[in-house]
């Protein structure tokens, strides 16, 4: 390589038509990408998406089959994982039950040769970063699950990786402690300044954490963008139905108006949608409406002039705080459709089977061609 | 009529006490009994035909004769280099079982370890013995192949005796260590080496810890299979094997002096029990923790 | 106490493979093996209905057998003659014959007159004889030339010999260092100091044995296979060896081979001494001996035996025994406590390097 002076922005990690291939199935397919430095990044996707594979190749587990991956400006081919920059928090976080809190976090530095003395006091150092401070004689096995959590994070950055890899760190967690971490370690990705290449199956975990992420589908990303861009602006009918709650219509195309096209489905109800590329009559489609985006009325007059107005039956109450939801049937169709309430409260007194009209802006429903086998 | 707690509790006592009791007896009968047997046995000695009398005499020729000094403490020394060798054979044999292979391959490398046991100790040993001695098929071999000059005589040396004993110990060593290993999860291993960790350090600091009570469970067993061992090292040593427990039967069989007999006996089971101490006094390790695992 | 006996006579069953049933039609022996030829036993079966059971054994093992067990576990026994009188004062394991139903003219008075000095007791016999022979050396004459038990310590035959670990060895290596240890068998201190002194003879010794051999057949492979060049050996096996391959020979060594006779006993817990009293003559009557004689190699105490005897042991005898029995010396009875002075002695030659 030629010796190009680094850029200020230049990537930690890059990915180059990374190939990996099983047995039966291609696990990464011709993957390609570059994490900017001291950018939080995640790979989101289902399980068996190859993003556990994908990590393994950048921590080093596993070869490429073909492809490059450049970490700090320097090709990993042929470098064992402990001669990588990276470290790797793992799933069950994998912290040493034969160790104490402090050897733990100690371990890599007594790897690298640093006196006993030196690695000590940057073990304490480190745990004091984390809010541990004084827990370096602790078994594993005294401390919580985020304490866990934070003890595993310590161990790596202590040797402060250029990258630092997450394999579903908090999986394992409750449901109200993973709120908590999900905090937690956005501020201590913000504090530490490190690269993070997180992957998750929860979108959730993906959209609170990360500058970018990536959709990982079948070995390829879908789409790699902010969670705003993901969010609000799918490229794929995979990123629409997999990010965020989604009402999904599958239709056939039967009018078309510069990028809005006319839509019906199986049963016969008509919607209108834009679409990401122009579509012909009679074409298949699948169109997302977000739960957020349509508006309740129970006098139709109310939705806003200029938009389809549907007709639904209430079928059930999704009473969730801030998000809750109705589902109701469109009249003639019995297509199920959900609607987030308003917070106002305004529609808390609905009933069940009880008749009430709803609208959407076409200009928020997105639609794809069908998602045949081919892709 | 409705049972009372108390009387619940008595009752599952008394089942307890009546599952418990054929064990016990058996305890009692086979292991206890024959030792307080034995124990009275060693401190007597014969003073005429048909008279005996309390003595301590029995001790004193074992500390008063050097040749069974000699004897015990090499038993126990070559004990020891042979647990330390079964160690060193059977870590990386329970590492492939339980780490590098899995499901048939895995199954069929333990039925391998365990394809020895399917003969008699007698029949396995004597298999040693046309395969080692002077016109059997390895020196032959090795004649054949212009290594030796003439055939040599394998059988009756120290380290024939060690092979034979190694061989039939294998087993006890690799179960309680693949247990371990089995029980040692992956990622610590994978972490271990990503935080910089090369083979050396990962085996010393993750994968030797975590298997201490299945090797010392191992070595226990092992140590004491292999005091106790009368077959291997009589056939396989002949006549320089010098092993304690030939001297036990010599004293019971041979010698009709079972005063003599018992307390080498109780020489033995004390140096096997005081060399278990030591061995989980060094490794740390608690005797319930180590029998469990093993 | 008698729970450890208990165990031991529970461990003694389970090592003979004894019954347990005390079935009046079934004889138990404690013997050593070719003893009870499978064919005796059948037309003992044919001609009494008792059913004969058998446990292979030698003299200490019969010895601690019935001493575990104070003599139960079998109806008949067949130690030395010399191991008799002993272990009876010290253990009590046998009882008394009853020669009035034993008919004693079918045995060689000699024989007779040989146990009635090594093995009674106030006046009570204790033994009969069976089989008798002498132990002397067996030599592959191609590869050898010995003639006394000291030969097997030279130097060229390093790694080529063999002897059992047993009393019998210390006798011979005592006699061919030219004393007569059983003269000493009354005087302690004197037999303590000629032990001793073939202790270290035969400590100097030990490189030239390949092994202590325990059982017959280890002696037997060592010599077919050339391993073994000459060895202590009773007459019987080395006959046996030598009509497998000529080369073999029994010699009678120059300090004089030792004889040797295994006998009757009852042990004192028998339970079916009519069947031990009916095997006993029905042993000794000639055409039996003859096949036991035969089957042994070994010459049968009974009289009338030795006409029916096979012509080739008798030519077998006289090459080895060229001056018949006049240089041969029989055991006499070991008076109790010389064992343990001779145990410590084969237990330093077994130590020794």
């Amino acid at each position: 390589m030629s010796a190009a002076a680094p850029e200020a922005a230049a990537p930690d990690l890059e990915v180059r038509s990374v190939v990996k291939r099983f047995t039966d199935h291609v696990a990464v397919d011709a993957l390609s990408f570059s994490v900017r430095r001291g950018s939080f990044f995640s790979i989101l996707g289902p399980s068996g998406c190859g993003k556990t594979t994908l990590l393994r190749m950048i921590a080093g587990f596993i070869q490429p089959d073909d492809g490059d991956i450049v970490i700090g400006g320097r090709s990993m081919s042929g470098v064992a994982p402990n001669r990588r920059p990276v470290n790797m928090v793992f799933q069950q976080l994998a912290l040493f039950p034969m160790m104490s809190v402090g050897e733990n976090v100690a371990f890599g530095l007594a790897r690298r040769g640093v006196a006993r003395a030196e690695r000590l006091r940057r073990a304490e150092a480190m745990l004091e970063r984390v809010s541990l401070s004084g827990a370096g004689h602790k078994r594993v096995d005294e401390l919580s699950g985020g304490q866990r959590q934070r003890v595993a994070i310590a161990r790596s950055l202590v040797l402060e990786p250029t990258l630092l890899l997450l394999d579903e760190p908090l999986g394992a967690l409750d449901l109200k402690l993973r709120e908590h971490m999900k905090i937690e370690l956005k501020q201590l990705q913000a504090a530490f300044g490190t690269t993070f290449v997180y992957i998750t199956h929860d979108q959730s975990e993906a959209l609170v954490l990360s500058d970018h992420v990536a959709v990982m589908n079948r070995g390829r990303f879908e789409q790699v963008g902010t969670p705003q861009e993901l969010y609000y602006a799918p490229a794929t009918a995979f990123v629409a139905g997999f990010v965020g709650a989604n009402n999904r219509i599958a239709g056939t195309v039967t009018a078309v108006d510069g990028p809005i096209a006319e839509l019906v489905t199986g049963d016969g109800w008509s919607i209108r949608a834009r679409c990401s590329r122009p579509l012909a009559t009679g074409a298949a489609v699948e169109a997302f409406v977000r739960p957020e985006v349509a508006m309740l009325a129970r006098v139709a007059g109310e939705l806003p002039a200029g938009q389809t107005v549907h007709v639904g039956i209430v079928e059930s109450l999704l009473f969730d705080g801030a998000n809750s939801a109705v589902l109701l049937r469109e009249r003639q169709s019995r297509f199920e459709f959900r609607i987030a309430l308003p917070q106002t409260g305004r529609f808390a007194d609905l009933k069940v089977a009880e008749q009430i009209f709803f609208s959407f802006d076409p200009e928020r429903a997105v639609c794809f061609a069908a998602a045949g086998d081919h892709g | 009529m409705v049972d009372t707690p108390a009387g619940g509790a008595w009752k599952g006592r008394l089942m307890l006490g009546l599952m418990l009791a054929p064990a016990v007896l058996w305890l009692f009968a086979l292991i206890v009994l024959p030792h307080v047997d034995l124990a009275l046995l060693s401190f007597r000695e014969r003073l005429a035909p048909r008279q005996y009398g309390a003595s301590l005499a029995q001790y004193r020729t074992f500390f008063g004769e050097p040749l069974y000094w000699h004897v015990f403490v090499r038993t126990a020394v070559m004990s020891a280099i042979a647990t330390a060798l079964t160690l060193l054979f059977a870590f990386p044999v329970a590492w492939t079982i339980a780490k590098l292979t899995r499901g048939r391959t895995s199954a069929l490398l333990f039925v391998v370890c365990l394809i020895p046991f399917w003969v008699s100790e007698t029949v396995r040993t004597l298999g040693w013995m046309i395969l080692l001695r002077e016109s059997g098929v390895l020196p032959q071999l090795l004649a054949h192949l212009g290594v030796t000059d003439v055939p040599v005589e394998l059988l009756y040396h120290d380290a024939t005796i060690l092979v034979g004993l190694v061989y039939t110990s294998l087993l006890f060593m690799v179960v309680p260590l693949v247990n371990s290993f089995e029980s040692l999860d992956n990622s610590l291993i994978e972490a271990a080496y990503d935080l910089g960790g090369n083979a050396g350090s990962i085996l010393r600091e993750i994968v030797i810890p975590h298997a201490t009570p299945g090797i010392t469970a191992g070595c226990i067993v092992v140590f004491m299979l292999t005091l106790g061992n009368y077959l291997t090292p009589n056939l396989l040593g002949g006549k320089n094997s010098q092993w304690f427990t030939e001297q036990i039967y010599t004293q019971f069989i041979t010698r009709f002096n079972w005063e003599q007999g018992a307390a080498f006996g109780f020489l033995l089971l004390a140096l096997s029990t005081a060399m278990v101490w030591v061995g989980l006094k060094a490794s740390g390790q608690r005797f319930g923790d180590v029998m469990r695992r093993a | 106490m008698k729970i450890g006996r208990l165990l031991l006579l529970m461990l003694g069953l389970t090592l003979g493979g004894a019954s347990q049933a005390d079935d009046a039609k079934k004889l138990r022996i404690i013997t050593w093996s070719d003893y009870v030829p499978a064919e005796v036993a059948a037309q003992f079966k044919a001609e009494t209905g008792i059913q004969v059971e058998l446990t292979l054994s030698n003299n200490e093992e019969m010895i601690s057998k019935l001493r575990a067990t104070g003599g139960a576990g079998f109806d008949l026994a067949q130690p030395s003659q010399d191991r008799i009188a002993g272990a009876q004062q010290e253990f009590r394991i046998y009882k008394p014959i009853d020669l009035g139903k034993v008919k004693l003219e079918q045995f060689v008075p000699e024989l007779i007159d040989i146990v009635k000095k090594n093995a009674s007791i106030d006046g009570k016999l204790y033994a009969l004889p069976y089989v008798w022979g002498a132990e002397g050396l067996v030599v592959n004459s191609k590869k050898a030339k010995i003639a006394d038990y000291g030969d097997l310590c030279k130097p060229e035959f390093k790694g080529k010999t063999a002897v059992r670990l047993k009393r019998p060895t210390l006798m011979a290596f005592a006699l061919a260092s030219g004393k007569d240890p059983f003269a000493l068998y009354g005087d302690i201190k004197g037999y303590t100091a000629l032990m001793e002194e073939v202790g270290r003879t035969l400590s100097t010794c030990k490189a030239n044995f390949r092994f202590f051999y325990d059982n017959k057949d280890q002696l037997l492979n060592g010599v077919r296979s050339g391993e073994i060049v000459a060895a202590m050996m009773w007459d019987s096996g080395a006959w046996r060896l030598n009509r497998e391959n000529p080369d073999i020979r029994f010699i009678n060594p120059k300090s004089g081979a030792i004889a040797w006779m295994d006998t009757y006993v009852l042990p004192a817990r028998g339970k079916n001494d009519a069947a031990a009293y009916a095997w006993i003559n029905f042993t000794m009557r000639p055409d039996i001996a003859a096949k036991i004689a035969k089957a042994v190699g070994n010459f049968s105490a009974s009289k009338g035996a030795e006409q029916l005897m096979e012509p080739r042991l008798k030519e077998q005898f006289k090459e080895s025994f060229p001056d018949g029995f006049r240089n041969v010396k029989w055991y006499p009875a070991i008076p109790a406590g010389l064992e343990e002075i001779e145990g410590r002695i084969l237990d330093r030659i077994k130590a020794a390097n």
